[in-house]
């Protein structure tokens, strides 16, 4: 499953995004239930050449932001940024604990095995600015939840 | 707190006992846990909220079982669904005789959003069997109080956000809350402090 992701990421990459050199790997969605205004996608970004995420966009909501998640001792803080740095050739990971893109005033129930479109937008040093398309598969809710064993959860 | 002086001498007594046995005797040593042992709080004795279908819901309602509560929000995308998911892997970490003397009860922080329908679901997603408990905004912001947890409304560009207490408070079958567990343990780490509470008397 995760192959044919990442070959479909790698596909849609290929159509539109020479300049950025960017590479996504594993994106992905968490769903929702009924009713539920917002969710998160995460994935892992890498561009050859420094450059920055700054903003992303989805026929899924027009209320797409860039949100950083971090903890001030027991207490979780999520707050909008305006970019996420990509050092050159630096896997930087949007993943629960970190950074993730926000959806926002969802007017529809994001569905476990639905596939959301997500354009990302990425700057280069230059200001340049191009679109890197990329179509996130949809998990379950409880999806992404590492044991202490498996990832080092308990380990920070 | 009387009672708890006395447990302690008891339990000090076990432990030179066994000293002098030349230290055998494990099981009267003081559990160990891997959360910060709260046992004796001031804070979180009790709650009083309502659950999805109107009733209101108070501690004494899970006597016997161990209580795991968790504040946060339907519209999180990152710690409350690792919280809840984590739960589910508690679950089955436990084993299923184990895991019926689990009860999984989410606050939300967020009652202008999360209704009673969106909470149900919600919690539901990850196990039927997890409870969703909302009060008014007031209610919410006493019961959190009462356990010296925190939240905040944050706005973003388009919606808001809300910063809360990530730790999950743990009470025994007894009812008395004995654990704060933080956000960065995992399930290993949870489930054997739930089963070293399980065990106690």
């Amino acid at each position: 499953m995760k192959t044919i992701t990442t070959l479909f990421a790698a596909a849609a990459l290929f159509a539109g995004a020479a300049h950025a050199q960017v590479t996504v790997k594993e994106p992905w969605v968490r769903a929702t239930v009924p009713q539920q205004k917002a969710t998160g996608a995460f994935m892992r970004l890498q561009s050859a050449v420094p450059a920055r995420l700054v903003s992303a966009s989805s026929p899924l909501t027009p209320d797409v932001e860039i949100h950083e998640m971090s903890m001030e001792g027991d207490v979780m803080r999520m707050r909008q940024v305006q970019a996420v740095e990509l050092p050159a050739g630096q896997t930087v990971a949007l993943k629960p604990g970190g950074y993730h893109i926000m959806f926002l005033n969802l007017t529809k129930q994001v569905r476990e095995g639905d596939t959301v479109p997500v354009t990302l937008t990425i700057e280069t040093r230059d200001g340049k600015r191009t679109p890197v398309k990329v179509d996130a598969p949809v998990r379950g809710l409880a999806a992404g939840a590492p044991s202490a064993s498996a990832s080092g959860h308990g380990h920070k | 707190m009387q009672s708890f002086t006395l447990r302690r001498q008891l339990l000090l007594a076990g432990l030179l006992g066994c000293t002098l046995l030349l230290g055998a005797c494990d099981r009267n040593a003081p559990p160990s846990f891997h959360g910060n042992d709260v046992t004796g709080a001031t804070f979180g004795k009790d709650f009083r909220l309502t659950d999805p279908e109107g009733k209101e819901r108070t501690l004494a309602d899970f006597r016997g079982k161990v209580v795991a509560v968790f504040f946060g929000y339907t519209q999180c995308p990152d710690v409350c669904p690792t919280a809840l998911a984590r739960a589910v892997e508690v679950k089955r970490l436990l084993g299923k005789d184990d895991a019926k003397r689990l009860q999984v009860v989410f606050i939300t922080v967020d009652p202008e959003r999360d209704t009673p329908e969106v909470l149900k679901a919600y919690t539901a997603a990850f196990d039927p069997g997890f409870l969703g408990l909302y009060g008014t905004p007031e209610r919410t912001a006493e019961t959190a109080k009462s356990f010296a947890a925190m939240y905040r409304k944050v706005p973003t560009g388009s919606s808001y956000s809300m910063d809360h207490t990530a730790s999950s408070y743990i009470y025994d079958p007894q009812g008395r809350l004995r654990l704060q567990l933080t956000h960065a343990l995992g399930a290993h780490e949870y489930a054997a402090d739930i089963r070293t509470l399980l065990k106690s008397k």
